[in-house]
Order: C-alpha cells, then sequence, then structure tokens
C-alpha cells in the first residue's frame, strides 16, 4: 500500500505525518525546528518513516507546508499552511466551518467549505501578538515551563487584565504585575484572556461559524482552549492530534496527488469490466 | 505575426518611452533648480496642471518623488531622517521622503528637485492640506488649496445638467480664477486663454487616451499590468498633462495597446487568474510583489490606484475649448470626484467590472503610511463578498516603509489565495 507524507515546518517546531491509501495516520513525529531547517524537515519525516515502520520508497509523494516549506527537500511539492489546517482540520472533524491555528509566530483564522477548501482567511499582522510567542515572553518572565503555563492559569480566581498586545512588552508588564503582588496564575490567566481576545478578533473578521476547531502548538495548552472556547462561546474541537493538523492536511494533498494520477488507470479498470 | 519586441518596434513602446518621458522630466527639473526659476508642487489628485502649464511652470509631483525614492530602494534612508528630524513614525511615508528630500536640498536619486515657487492642493487628501503646510513653513511661498466639493454620498455623484452640480462648478471655477491670477503674480506673466486652450486640447487627448487604454484591457489575455506597466503608463499621466508629448504618448500607447488586442498579445504568457488590485503599490518592493502574483499565473487587469492616482483623468471628461476656464472647472469637479470615491467607494465599480473584465479575485493592500486611502477597505470587500461570489484577499503592508513589509508573511497569503482560486476553479470544473 502506497502512503503520502505531509512535513509541516513551523517557526518553533517541525511535524511530519504519514498517511495510508485510506486517509488514516499510520504514523507522526514530533521535532524542533531550530537553525537548520532543512535538517529539521529531514529528522521529523525520518523519525516518523520510523515510528511508522515504514520505508521512504513507500512514501510515493510529500507536500511541504509551514514558513519552512521550501526547505522541504526532498518534498514534491508545497502548500500552505492555511490551505493545510483547513484540510487536516475538516478531515478530523468533518462539521469543522472555522478554524483557529495557534502556532509559534503567528495566528490564523479560516473559514472552510465542507469540503475543506479556503473561503477566507486572516493572520495576525507582521507581529507577534496573540501568538505563541506571546505565551513564551509570559513563561521566561514568570519562570515556568511551558507545559505548566496552562494548568497554572487556571487556577487563577482573580485575574489581571494584561493591556499590551506587544510580545517585547509583554514580559514587562507580566514583571510589572508581579511586583504589585499579583500571584502567578492570575497573571497567567490574564496572559491568556489577552491571547484569546486578540484571536477572536481575527475569527470575527472571517466570520465565526461553527463548528470551530483549534489546531497547532499552543492546542496542547489547555488555559489557551479554556480561554478561547469561553472568549468565543463555543466548544472547540480539539484532540490530539491538533498540534499535527497541519501537516495532515499536507498529507491529504499528497494523496490526493497519488490518486489523481492513478485515476485513469482505475476508469480503464472500469471500463474493461 | 512576430511578436518579439526587439524587432517589433510598437511593443513596450509605452513603457520605453515612458521611462525617456521621466527621465527627460526630472532632467528638466534639475535644471530649474539649477538656475533658481520658478516651479509648481502639486499633488496627483487634481493637479491643474492645466492651469499651470498655460504659464509654462514647470510642475514637481512630490509624491512621485517619494515613491521613486521607495522604487530605487534608498526610501529607508529618507524616512530615518525625516524621523531623526522629528517626524513620527506613522506620519505619511510620502510626506517624510519630500521632508528628506528638502533637508537634502532636493537632492533626490533622479535628480536635483526645485524649491516651489507656488503649491497647488485640492481636499481629495487630507494629508495634502498639512502637507503643503511644511513648505509654507520651510519656503514662505504661496499655498492655493482649492476646495473641490466631493460626492456628498455614496453613489451621489452629480453630472453637469444637474442644479447642484452648476453650483458647485461655480464654486470651483471662482477658485480658479483666483489661482490663474496667482500664478500671474508668481511668474510674472499675463494669463493667455489661448494658451490654455491649446493645453486642454492636449489634456483631452491624454484623457481620452487614458479611458481607452483602461478599457483595452478588458481583452483576454489582458494586454498590459495594471500594477506594473499600468504605473509607467500613470506617471506620464501626471507628469505631462496639458503637454504636447503627454497627448502624442498616450495617442501612441492607444495605438500600442490596439496592435496588442487586434493580435493577441499579453502582459503574460500564460494568464491563468486576472485580478483587480485596490490601494496603493507596495513601492519597497515593487517588482517582487508584482512577481508573488505572476508565478501563479495571476496578472492584474485594473486597479484602483490608476483611476483615483490619476485624478480620475480614467473617466475621459473632454474640456470644451470655447469656454475653457468654466469647462475646466466642470472637468475638475467631475475628476476629482471620481479619484476620491475610487478611494473610498471603489466597491461599487469594481462590482460592475467584475464581469466586464472576467475578474477572478481581487487584492486589497491596505497600507500603514496612508490611512485615507486604506480606511474604508475592509467595509468595501464586506461589500462586495455580500453582493458577489467574489473571491479576495487582504495583505498589508506599506507603500514606501520597508520596516513594515514582511515578505514571507506575503507570500504566505498571496499562495494561500492562489491555493483557493485555484481549487475553486477544481471544483467549478467538476460541478460543470
Amino acid at each position: 500500500m502506497a502512503h503520502a507524507a505531509g512535513v509541516d515546518v513551523g517557526s518553533t517546531q517541525t511535524k511530519a505525518i504519514i498517511i495510508n491509501e485510506k486517509g488514516e495516520i499510520v504514523s507522526r513525529a514530533l521535532t524542533d525546528t531550530g537553525a537548520n531547517v532543512v535538517h529539521a524537515a529531514e529528522e521529523a519525516f525520518s523519525r516518523a518513516l520510523a515510528a511508522g515502520d515504514i520505508f521512504e520508497e513507500e512514501v510515493e509523494y510529500v507536500v511541504g507546508t509551514g514558513y519552512g516549506r521550501y526547505r522541504v527537500t526532498f518534498g514534491n511539492t508545497q502548500v500552505t499552511e492555511i490551505s493545510c489546517h483547513g484540510r487536516g482540520a475538516v478531515h478530523l472533524f468533518p462539521g469543522t466551518r472555522t478554524v483557529v491555528d495557534m502556532g509559534g509566530q503567528d495566528t490564523k483564522a479560516i473559514r472552510v467549505s465542507p469540503a475543506g477548501e479556503i473561503i477566507d482567511f486572516c493572520m495576525n499582522d507582521k507581529c507577534a501578538a496573540g501568538t505563541g510567542r506571546f505565551l513564551g515572553a509570559a513563561a521566561s518572565a514568570l519562570d515556568i515551563p511551558l507545559d505548566n503555563l496552562g494548568n497554572t492559569a487556571l487556577r487563577s480566581d482573580n485575574p489581571v487584565r494584561i493591556s499590551t498586545t506587544c510580545t517585547v512588552f509583554a514580559e514587562s508588564e507580566v514583571l510589572s504585575w508581579l511586583g504589585k503582588g499579583k500571584k502567578i496564575e492570575d497573571i497567567l490567566w490574564g496572559v491568556h484572556k489577552s491571547i484569546a481576545t486578540r484571536s477572536a478578533g481575527l475569527l470575527r473578521r472571517v466570520g465565526i461559524e461553527e463548528e470551530v476547531t483549534f489546531t497547532g502548538g499552543v492546542t496542547r495548552n489547555v488555559g489557551m482552549v479554556e480561554a478561547l472556547s469561553q472568549k468565543l462561546g463555543v466548544k472547540l474541537n480539539i484532540c490530539e492530534d491538533s498540534h499535527f493538523i497541519g501537516a495532515l492536511g499536507a498529507a491529504l494533498f499528497a494523496l490526493d496527488e497519488i490518486l489523481a494520477h492513478r485515476a485513469p488507470t482505475h476508469a480503464a479498470a472500469e471500463e474493461q469490466s | 505575426m512576430d511578436q518579439h519586441p526587439e524587432s517589433n518596434p510598437i511593443l513596450g513602446r509605452g513603457n520605453n518611452d515612458g521611462a525617456r518621458l521621466f527621465r527627460a522630466w526630472f532632467s528638466e527639473l534639475s535644471d530649474v533648480a539649477a538656475n533658481g526659476s520658478p516651479a509648481a508642487y502639486v499633488f496627483v489628485m487634481g493637479s491643474t496642471n492645466e492651469i499651470l502649464k498655460a504659464f509654462d511652470l514647470p510642475v514637481v509631483f512630490p509624491e512621485i518623488n517619494s515613491l521613486q525614492t521607495a522604487v530605487r530602494r534608498v526610501a529607508y534612508e529618507h524616512l530615518n531622517e525625516a524621523e531623526d528630524y522629528g517626524y513620527s513614525p506613522d506620519v505619511c511615508g510620502y510626506v517624510k521622503a519630500d521632508v528628506a528630500t528638502q533637508l537634502r536640498g532636493g537632492q533626490h536619486p533622479m535628480g536635483r528637485i526645485p524649491k516651489p515657487s507656488l503649491a497647488v492642493l485640492t481636499n481629495a487628501c487630507n494629508t495634502y492640506i498639512k502637507w503643503a503646510e511644511i513648505w509654507e513653513r520651510m519656503h514662505k511661498m504661496p499655498v492655493f488649496t482649492l476646495d473641490v466639493p466631493g460626492t456628498r454620498e455614496a453613489d451621489g455623484q452629480t453630472w453637469p445638467g444637474n442644479r447642484h452640480f452648476a453650483n458647485d462648478r461655480k464654486y470651483v471655477e471662482v477658485q480658479l480664477r483666483e489661482l490663474i491670477q496667482l500664478c500671474e503674480e508668481v511668474t510674472g506673466r499675463k494669463f493667455d486663454i489661448d494658451k490654455l486652450r491649446q493645453v486642454l486640447g492636449w489634456a483631452n487627448d491624454m484623457s481620452e487616451g487614458w479611458r481607452r487604454v483602461l478599457e483595452l484591457n478588458k481583452a483576454r489575455p489582458s494586454l498590459f499590468n495594471a500594477l506594473t506597466d499600468g504605473t509607467i503608463y500613470l506617471g506620464v499621466a501626471n507628469g505631462f498633462r496639458g503637454t504636447e508629448a503627454g497627448s502624442r504618448y498616450f495617442k501612441e500607447l492607444v495605438e500600442e495597446m490596439e496592435y496588442r488586442a487586434a493580435h493577441g498579445i499579453g502582459s503574460l504568457t500564460d494568464e491563468k487568474y486576472r485580478l483587480s488590485f485596490v490601494g496603493v503599490p507596495c513601492y519597497p518592493i515593487f517588482r517582487r510583489f508584482n512577481e508573488l502574483f505572476t508565478d501563479w499565473g495571476g496578472t492584474f487587469v485594473n486597479s484602483t490606484y490608476l483611476w483615483f492616482a490619476s485624478g480620475g483623468t480614467n473617466r475621459g471628461f473632454q474640456y470644451d475649448l470655447a469656454r475653457p476656464i468654466e469647462s475646466l472647472a466642470e472637468g475638475l469637479l467631475v475628476s476629482v470626484r471620481d479619484a476620491m470615491d475610487s478611494m473610498f467607494h471603489q466597491d461599487r465599480v469594481l462590482e460592475a467590472m467584475i464581469d466586464e473584465f472576467e475578474l477572478d479575485g481581487i487584492v486589497y493592500h491596505p497600507i500603514k503610511s496612508c490611512r485615507t486611502v486604506s480606511t474604508g477597505l475592509a467595509d468595501g470587500r464586506r461589500y462586495l463578498a455580500e453582493k458577489r461570489d467574489i473571491p479576495s484577499v487582504f495583505i498589508e503592508s506599506d507603500m514606501m516603509d520597508r520596516r513594515v513589509v514582511s515578505e514571507a508573511q506575503m507570500k504566505n497569503r498571496v499562495d494561500a489565495f492562489f491555493e483557493g482560486l485555484a481549487s475553486r476553479r477544481q471544483q467549478q470544473a467538476r460541478s460543470a
């Protein structure tokens, strides 16, 4: 059986997914992108091959996506992560009509058709306000591991109001709240609410239609899922593969290519039968 | 049929002659700066070139000077210099590049810009007024503001024969007569109405030519790229309005476009997507910006920029030479209003053009530097989305300041836009 792969080279992490001809996920892998983008893509792909016990020759088509999509040197073509997140989200959650993808350096609001095609999209504009980087700055200022941010924030009972939208200034604002004696969880919940508000603004620009699927690296942050869900007043689709949805979309586009090139053969076979 | 420009002189003539005229224009300005003779500063929306040319006044378009610094990739030096001088990063990039040019004594990548003896502006852009005040303070020269009554409401344009139009025309005409007096004072020359008639005749040729060139681009494949080629034609339309050279240029440009149309010679070898551009170009990466689209087979078949930045001469208004000043007032009303409407109510015109130009998509380019032209684009886009099923994309950057131009982000948006167009086309093919 042939396989298709998608490699999503993001600003922070690189994700690879391999799917079979039925569109089922066979394996996945994740690595930090770092400075060597080409290597990160290769590393994620080879780890995914190993995890699925698949030979490279069995993967007929590879699509690169994400900011480093043109650095997936072994890939056959590139598709933007905007299209890939839309496609992947509808594949996992067929009722999806709106996607919010929160990654390391940008947040995207995407409205999709039932087939996962892009109707409209909107991104944060040339700054990292309201993105994963904003959370990273807060985590750094508070000296808390990224993985603990969400759980800590959810313990808040009196959140502060974070007024800055600038990732650079976020750190100094966090420190100023610490200086005023505010609890870490209250500051963190304020940070999460601030990001949720900004993301909701992006979503409103494209129009929020349910179901809303949350994708990207920040989906692993339970605090962010809760903050965004509260802000939008809707339940967000999320699953353990949410982080990989861009790569999944890329793999689905790769599968399209494989099947498109086989179509005449199938048609001919049907004609003969 | 020979399609090779090198062996067929009519092809590419508009671009080559446009570049040649531009060099000649800036060379003349350098001479004026050197000998200290009078020059007028004007703006693209309502330049009143017709009156100034009737006095043989060389015209300086500071907007064009500024954008040239961006195209020539030195805008950041000018912007930094103006900001060091005290102007905020939020002030219009055109203004700041000009301030730096003034501080440099007129030194500019294309030559030397003379000091103004007179500045003429309209109310088509709110920044014009504050900008001219800077020259007033710097050079102690007269500033003439021509107040053009705008369209009172969306779709509320009035036309000759209408009572409100007649009143507005009189209001503009009185101001034009004041401007004529001022030009007499500045130049020391008597106004010659026959000279004005001659200038208006040349302007008529240009207006008709410009209207025709824009209309001819309905051809499939389109004959010129409205963003790149169109901007060259636009420069001539502004700098050479009311001149014999300008008249000849546009007659020849029409000839070139008609030749292209007759022979099916498009601006792209393989035109896949026909787009409309809304806003001001991204001059810091002017060519590259266009390539982001042409790489996908997309080409700009029209652009609101070619309408408003030509002061509305796309309308093709024809002056009545039998009553020159009155007719000039009428023309200014029609054209400057059209320019303003192309910035604020472009959605109405675009709606009609979707079919006429067989558009596949619309590209909105709001810019940090210019709130005037960018405010309202979101409303316009929403209006069109409700009226027509036409894909569009918002790409935010700037016309001058490369500090806010992020090519990687831009490419991401453009690529996703085209992926959407391609997928839409596949879907349409499947359901056909």
